[in-house]
């Protein structure tokens, strides 16, 4: 070992077999990561479940107070149009009050159409307040009966182990009463 | 105790080239001494080993029939019920056998607690004990997604879910789960693989565990050191013949469900094909995960939740460190009884209210329940160690039954000698 070090480095303890053993393994382990990422990302949506994202809705016979559900990319979308009464339950609310606090008009493009993903943001069930005689829980909006979270008429969280509101999906407008989501 | 010896020519000629023999005989037979005075309570280590070999024979047959397809999982497990030879009684003992498989090792464990078997020099013994339990967990719950009924999607959509907890990674951890953007067929095709990969991980850390409990022996009901061969007898016949009488009162009950009570421990919903758009409304795991699905429903944080029901598993790896009591059976700890009894009821109630909505008392008796259990591990446990005054222990293995007789009384070892 001491006549592949300078008399400089056999005092520092360091020599340059030391230098390339930590080559070597920082080498081997940049290495296996590089392997190891096809293998990870293989796991990921793959290109022909990412392809079915989109999804066109006709609004127009959703009339007035009804609520429907359509599916996109597996998961079931919330169209309420809601009333006028509704709107304004969801923009008299003191925003700084809620445990997520956003603006009604941040998640609307316009007031009577709230579209949002109906999936729990606590552990992913599906709230009810869809269907007539379900429970729209305590503010109005839905209510997640695995563990108990109540939505507002504007599908943000109000009560219960939910961290976050009903995500908004993307989506726009591409005629007077036809949505595309995604 | 006796070497390993045979007079067939065949074993020799194997024996010289690989000792398998010899290793049987010090793992299973004659060639392991173990302490004389093992109860019944030290069955259910070779019994959980017995129910790991039924889910493997059963399930690889049951794998031979299934499909792990959205639109087919459902009508093949149907298919095994009505059509295929016997597939109602593979797949009764398949599902049951999750469920035994749970009582059987919830049962090892609490010996373990009550007998302080975690204790040096068995701690990875211990440690390597809830690595098991943490994948046949693992198994288990992806075995429940595979007939793909309404129980099996939502219960694969919240536990995954747990994983969205996770600060920032949180989102892109669950989609990678999932494979897309919920609990799809990609989600449950991996399943299907993983749910046939895990048990051979068992497999495999079982031969760890049992290797780990050859280094130092069983422990045994006093709780103290064999003091020599006087202390112990041969594995086989002795416990061979009492690890046989105890799993045949264990088929005779397993036996029953299978037969008479197969869909006691189940939930009507899972005969509802999956519906992704609809939550049943009221989602509660098997039996067997509720304590900690209690835990995770008592604390209103998402993430705290989820914590503190990783921490429930997590706490038992650092058990041997908690409880710093030099005596190891719960028989000489007074005060530690006590405490023992009351973790064992805490877990049942726990597992009460899992069962339950939260809502109301439950709620409440949730969390009392859930901070009793930490406070069991992490407070009464180490204060125990220190203030707790144990009752004097027996000298020997052999004393309390030869009543201060046994090796003071000198009686020679000689005959024991020859066991």
């Amino acid at each position: 070992m001491a006549e592949t070090a300078t008399p400089a480095q056999a005092e520092s303890g360091e020599t340059r077999r030391d230098f390339l053993y930590l080559a070597a393994a920082g080498m081997g382990a940049i290495g296996t990561a590089c392997v190891a990422w096809p293998l990870i990302d293989s796991m990921n949506p793959s290109a022909e479940v990412l392809a079915l994202a989109s999804t066109e809705v006709d609004l127009g016979p959703i009339a007035e107070g009804q609520r429907v559900t359509v599916t996109w990319r597996g998961n079931p979308v919330f169209i309420d149009h809601r009333t006028q009464a509704q709107i304004q339950q969801a923009e008299d609310v003191d925003i700084a009050s809620l445990p997520d606090p956003q603006a009604d008009a941040d998640r609307v493009e316009t007031p009577e159409w709230l579209i949002v993903i109906g999936v729990c943001t606590h552990l992913g069930c599906v709230p009810l307040g869809q269907r007539t005689g379900q429970s729209r829980g305590d503010f109005g909006g839905w209510f997640c009966p695995c563990h108990g979270s109540h939505y507002d008429t504007s599908g943000r969280i109000r009560k219960g182990p939910a961290p976050l509101n009903l995500p908004v999906p993307p989506y726009q407008f591409t005629g007077d009463n036809i949505i595309v989501i995604g | 105790m006796s070497g390993f010896q045979t007079n067939s020519r065949v074993i020799k000629w194997i024996e010289y080239r690989m000792p398998v023999f010899s290793f049987l005989n010090h793992s299973i037979g004659a060639g392991y001494p173990a302490p004389k005075n093992l109860s019944y309570m030290w069955n259910f280590g070779s019994l959980a080993g017995f129910t790991l070999v039924i889910m493997i024979v059963t399930g690889i047959l049951l794998a031979m029939q299934y499909t792990a397809h959205v639109d087919y999982a459902f009508d093949s497990v149907e298919r095994i019920m009505r059509d295929v030879n016997f597939g109602w009684l593979l797949r009764y003992i398949h599902m049951n056998g999750a469920s035994f498989f749970f009582i059987v090792v919830y049962i090892h464990m609490f010996r373990g607690l009550y007998y302080g078997s975690y204790k040096a020099p068995r701690e990875l013994l211990w440690i390597l004990g809830v690595v098991i339990l943490l994948l046949m967990m693992m198994t288990a719950f992806m075995g429940y997604v595979l007939p793909w009924g309404q129980m099996s999607f939502w219960g694969a959509k919240v536990i995954t879910n747990l994983f969205s907890a996770v600060p920032i990674f949180g989102e892109g951890i669950v989609t990678w789960l999932w494979g897309g953007f919920t609990v799809d067929n990609p989600t449950l095709n991996r399943f299907y693989a993983l749910h046939y990969l895990m048990p051979f991980v068992i497999v495999a850390v079982v031969v760890l565990h049992i290797w780990a409990l050859h280094q130092f022996g069983s422990n045994n009901p006093l709780g103290i050191d064999p003091k020599g061969p006087q202390d112990k007898i041969p594995f086989h016949p002795y416990y061979t013949a009492k690890d046989s009488f105890g799993m045949g009162v264990f088929l005779i009950v397993f036996a029953a469900v299978i037969f008479y009570l197969p869909n006691y421990m189940g939930h009507p919903d899972n005969y509802i094909p999956a519906d992704p758009l609809a939550t049943p409304a009221h989602i509660v795991p098997e039996w067997y995960f509720l304590p900690f699905y209690a835990i995770l429903r008592a604390i209103p944080d998402k993430l705290l939740g989820v914590i503190a029901m990783f921490g429930s598993i997590a706490v038992l790896f650092v058990l041997p460190w908690l409880d710093r009591s030099p005596v190891k059976s719960g028989r000489f700890r007074p005060i530690f009884r006590i405490f023992f009894v009351l973790l064992a009821i805490d877990v049942v109630v726990l597992g009460f209210v899992g069962a339950n909505p939260p809502e109301g008392a439950w709620l409440i008796t949730g969390q009392i329940a859930t901070f009793w259990y930490f406070l069991h591990f992490l407070v009464v446990l180490p204060l125990l160690g220190v203030f707790e005054r144990p009752k004097p222990l027996p000298t020997s293995i052999s004393e309390p039954v030869l009543k201060g007789g046994g090796s003071l009384a000198g009686a020679p070892a000689k005959p024991m000698e020859k066991a």
